[in-house]
């Protein structure tokens, strides 16, 4: 039965996606980490599909076009934020703090 | 080999190159090591029966998506050596706490029993792929139980597109 190993490596992948959040300044690595996140939940959906139903597939299809549009409008983002500041880097963005 | 050694090698090299991904200082080998990542994600996908949902990772993760972040990385040309973007050794700290209680919470997740009424008699999904084809046992709920979100899925694709565009461009 392969469904306990899958989420053991879905929890480490999204362990080390939440880690690389907390402690990357660079926006893309990031995103990149946002992706890792996705992908281990998919991880689960299809470990869980083989025994609660295929149900769990066609909701990794929704994720994958959730995560293509979100890859889009980030990047697009990010794009724009290069363009005023220079840079990509999380520490010069803080326009919204008081102080 | 059996199918569950197959599946701890795969899913070792995913863990490993996720690690390496998380870790690496030059954004261009972050994304490299997560293309590797993908690809064994996607064999496990295959090991788990889900070989349509494999294709379509290979295709649309690590082929489409993988393309659009190395091209923006390309764009800003971030590939140089620079300062490292990692936090100070006391965010480090912070992070790996974090994680690692986070790890310890979704630890038990893997242990527990499924319940029986969820559980589908042993073979079920197997016999399912059987009948109506690896393509067609996922086709099927897409477009008869989940029609709505599919529409709605199109629907969010356009936005992200129209989005995208007038975000990215100087002037409209």
């Amino acid at each position: 039965m392969l469904l306990s190993p899958a989420l053991a490596i879905s929890a480490v992948l999204f362990t080390l996606g939440v880690a690389g959040v907390l402690f990357r300044r660079n926006a893309i690595v990031i995103f990149m980490c946002v992706e890792l996140m996705l992908n281990a939940v998919n991880l689960t959906f299809v470990a869980l599909a083989q025994v609660i139903g295929v149900g769990g597939q066609v909701f990794v299809l929704f994720v994958m076009a959730v995560a293509a549009a979100e890859a889009a409008v980030g990047l697009a983002i990010i794009l724009a934020v290069y363009r005023h500041k220079q840079s990509v880097s999380l520490q010069n963005m803080n326009l919204l703090k008081d102080g | 080999m059996n199918s569950l050694a197959f599946f701890w090698v795969f899913g070792v090299i995913a863990m490993l190159s996720a690690l390496l991904c998380i870790t690496r200082k030059n954004p261009v080998g972050s994304a490299l090591w997560l293309v590797v990542t993908l690809f064994a994600l996607a064999a496990l996908f295959v090991l788990l029966d889900a070989q349509f949902i494999a294709v379509l990772q290979v295709l649309v993760y690590a082929g489409a998506i993988m393309v659009l972040f190395l091209f923006v990385i390309m764009l800003l040309n971030l590939g140089r050596p620079g300062p490292s973007d990692i936090k100070g050794p006391a965010s480090l700290l912070t992070a790996v706490v974090l994680a690692g209680a986070l790890l310890l919470l979704l630890r038990p997740l893997s242990t527990t029993a499924l319940s029986e009424s969820v559980r589908l008699p042993p073979g079920s999904v197997a016999a399912l792929q059987q009948q109506q084809g690896i393509v067609g046992s996922v086709a099927g709920p897409l477009f008869e139980a989940y029609l709505v979100p599919f529409e709605i899925a199109s629907v969010l694709l356009l936005a992200a597109i129209v989005g995208a565009v007038v975000l990215a461009k100087r002037k409209l």
